[in-house]
């Protein structure tokens, strides 16, 4: 299979009043066709702005991409004109964002907002944009979806509306969709319906997805892949089976640790990460794990380790990666 | 009929939200019926876990059993007493027993005061302390909970979240309280600092012998803080068990479909698990379905579900379920 998506370097800072932060630190990976990636983090790892400055959709000022390469279908998107690139964000690249209603327009119907899309990068007329509209969102789930056509968001339940703006970024046929945190704010039972719902889209479309959350639970049934990122860096990467049975970055196996499983025995401790996450404007020189750190050497604190590759597609940047070698993460 | 064993005692609780039409004249015109007729007991000691989805009334039900907002009916027993025939000194009084912790430390904090303020505030009301003795006793509880003492003379907006939640659970604790409502506690922070505030709960429990309300929606964290879990579906309790029995054998249709949604962060196990998927969403309510709540999503759905309103029967020790399907099930037995 070949590269759909190729990052190289990604760098991306936000210049304030306070100093600049520095979200994305020169960040690397590749997405082949068809494939799920998994990007987890917590707040402030840069998981969004990584995603985002894909997308060119980073607000400047106050933020700029200062250096890198997102190469799409061997394109650079970083040199391509502004109208190339909305045309590409329409019909190449979607994007679908953790709060539904904040992302559609309460004044439009669900209707116009689908239909806008499909004339806009399809060319269609109105007959067939409204056709191509209520087979969408019959394809997204949505019961009666030509009776709703003509309903306004605020007559749609939060899972309804991720729906909606998946039926939306999927209009035009994407190669790749960006989920940022899609079901951090809705309920489990409907979380499990949306993620039922892109799993049975992917096998009918065969489109990549990139799924960007702080769950590490969602993406074990759903990735193939996954990056763990933590201060703008990616820690570790990993195809998701050995990512969960073998994790070698401390933060990782911390991550892990945190949290309550369901099937764990009875009177297992969690083992928290201790600490606070990183103030991205003063980030520490070497590693910004490193104050976090149980294993933290001088060196961690001096100087950040590179991500090199620790076994096939296992991508590892720890300086004292020795130490954790056959670590549980509940067993610490 | 008085067991030492019981610190609280909630029988039938409800509480309405009235819907009026009309600014001048406002006319009655419904209500959303946030908690209906719930019964609960909390022992003396315990963490009693209450879950659900958004909306299902469980955090209405943490605020109305403190009375901080009025019950429209039922009973609320505190060690004996009658919390809902207190006048409003009495009840003041008993606030020093019953404390809460919030959801949101970014909200529950008032930006203008110092964390000493904050902590030192239900001291000053209480007359417990002042002056020296006060600053004392406010270092104590930020040392308790792993906070250094000097950041008392700092604001709130200088913490990040892990830290707010923290001087949440100081400030809660400054009266040695008995019974603390923990109102989703965690479900604003990052998953590292979960587990910190999590395990400092556990730790202080332990310490200080406190009695925990604990309501969230992350099932996987109720199940590892509680010892009894009660699962809540449109303003009613439909399970009430042992946190083993009803994780390893949930007989409610609502609770079997809930943790089967769950993921588990484990992709060898997630690609073999099979799926309980519920269909549609929660009703609204303020126009609840008849019968059973649960029976327009319900598999299992049976014609009397639609029409008859199931009791919540106790099915084996200790362990109650509200549905016709295990009545049923009783009576062939």
């Amino acid at each position: 299979m070949t590269n759909l998506l190729e990052v190289k370097g990604l760098k991306t800072q936000f210049f304030t009043q306070n100093g600049i932060v520095r979200a994305v630190n020169g960040i690397s990976y590749t997405l082949k066709e068809g494939e799920c990636l998994g990007i987890v983090g917590e707040s402030g790892s840069g998981k969004s702005v990584s995603v985002l400055s894909v997308m060119r959709l980073i607000p400047t000022p106050p933020g700029k991409i200062v250096g890198g390469e997102v190469l799409f279908k061997g394109e650079d998107l970083m040199l391509v004109p502004m109208d190339e690139m909305r045309r590409i964000r329409g019909s190449e690249i979607a994007m679908i964002f953790q709060e539904p209603m904040t992302s559609l327009n309460p004044v439009l119907t669900i209707g116009f907002q689908i239909e806008e899309a499909l004339k806009l990068h399809q060319g269609m007329d109105n007959e067939a944009a409204r056709e191509r509209t209520a087979e969408l969102l019959g394809l997204v789930g949505i019961p009666n979806a030509v009776e709703r056509l003509d309903d306004y968001p605020h007559q749609f339940s939060g899972g309804m509306r991720q729906r909606v703006m998946i039926a939306m970024g999927l209009s035009c046929d994407p190669a790749l969709l960006i989920a940022d945190e899609p079901t951090t704010a809705l309920d489990v039972t409907i979380q499990a319906q949306i993620v039922d719902l892109v799993k049975e889209l992917r096998k009918k479309l065969g489109m990549a997805v990139i799924w960007i959350t702080h769950d590490l639970g969602v993406i074990a049934g759903l990735a193939e892949r996954v990056i763990v990122m933590y201060g703008g860096y990616i820690m570790e990467e990993a195809p998701v089976k050995e990512l969960y049975g073998r994790p070698r970055h401390p933060y990782t196996i911390g991550l892990l640790g945190s949290l309550p499983r369901m099937d764990a025995p009875e009177g297992t401790k969690l083992t928290s990460v201790r600490g606070q996450p990183p103030d991205l404007v003063n980030l520490p020189a070497g590693c910004p794990f490193a104050p976090r750190c149980d294993f933290a050497g001088e060196r961690c604190r001096q100087e950040m380790p590179p991500l090199e590759e620790i076994a096939p597609g296992h991508r590892l940047a720890c300086w004292e990666k020795d130490k954790t070698e056959g670590m549980k993460p509940h067993e610490r | 009929m008085k067991d030492e064993n019981i610190l609280l005692q909630v029988r039938n609780l409800k509480k309405y939200f009235p819907i009026t039409r009309g600014v001048i004249f406002a006319r009655h015109v419904g209500d959303t019926k946030a908690v209906d007729g719930v019964s609960f007991d909390i022992h003396r000691g315990e963490t009693l876990g209450l879950v659900g989805e958004s909306g299902c009334g469980k955090t209405t039900t943490g605020r109305t059993l403190l009375q901080l907002y009025k019950p429209t009916g039922g009973s609320v027993t505190y060690d004996g007493k009658d919390l809902m025939t207190m006048n409003a000194r009495e009840l003041r009084h008993m606030r020093r027993k019953l404390q809460i912790i919030f959801q949101d430390p970014y909200a529950s904090l008032n930006p203008r005061l110092t964390v000493g303020s904050i902590v030192g505030e239900p001291l000053e009301i209480h007359h417990i302390a002042s002056g020296k003795a006060l600053r004392e006793r406010v270092s104590e509880l930020l040392y308790l909970v792993g906070l250094r003492p000097d950041f008392i003379s700092r604001y709130p907006h200088e913490f990040s979240g892990g830290q707010r939640q923290r001087i949440g659970i100081a400030r809660a604790l400054a009266l040695d309280p008995e019974f603390i409502v923990c109102d989703e506690p965690i479900s604003a922070l990052d998953v590292s600092i979960q587990a910190q505030v999590v395990n400092l709960l556990e730790e202080l429990q332990e310490k200080l012998g406190l009695t925990y309300l604990f309501i969230a929606h992350d099932l996987s964290m109720v199940q590892h803080i509680s010892d009894r879990v009660a699962v809540m579906y449109l303003g009613k309790i439909v399970e009430l068990a042992d946190r083993n029995a009803l994780y390893k054998e949930p007989q409610h249709p609502y609770t079997q479909a809930l943790l089967s949604a769950v993921p588990i962060p484990d992709p060898v196990i997630e690609e073999k698990r099979q799926r309980i998927v519920l269909e549609g969403d929660v009703p609204s309510p303020s126009s609840p379905p008849s019968g059973c709540n649960f029976h327009t999503r319900c598999r299992y759905s049976m014609p009397i579900c639609a029409e008859k309103e199931p009791e919540l029967v106790e099915i084996a020790s200790g362990h109650y379920c509200a549905c016709h399907l295990i009545n049923q099930r009783e009576d062939k037995a």
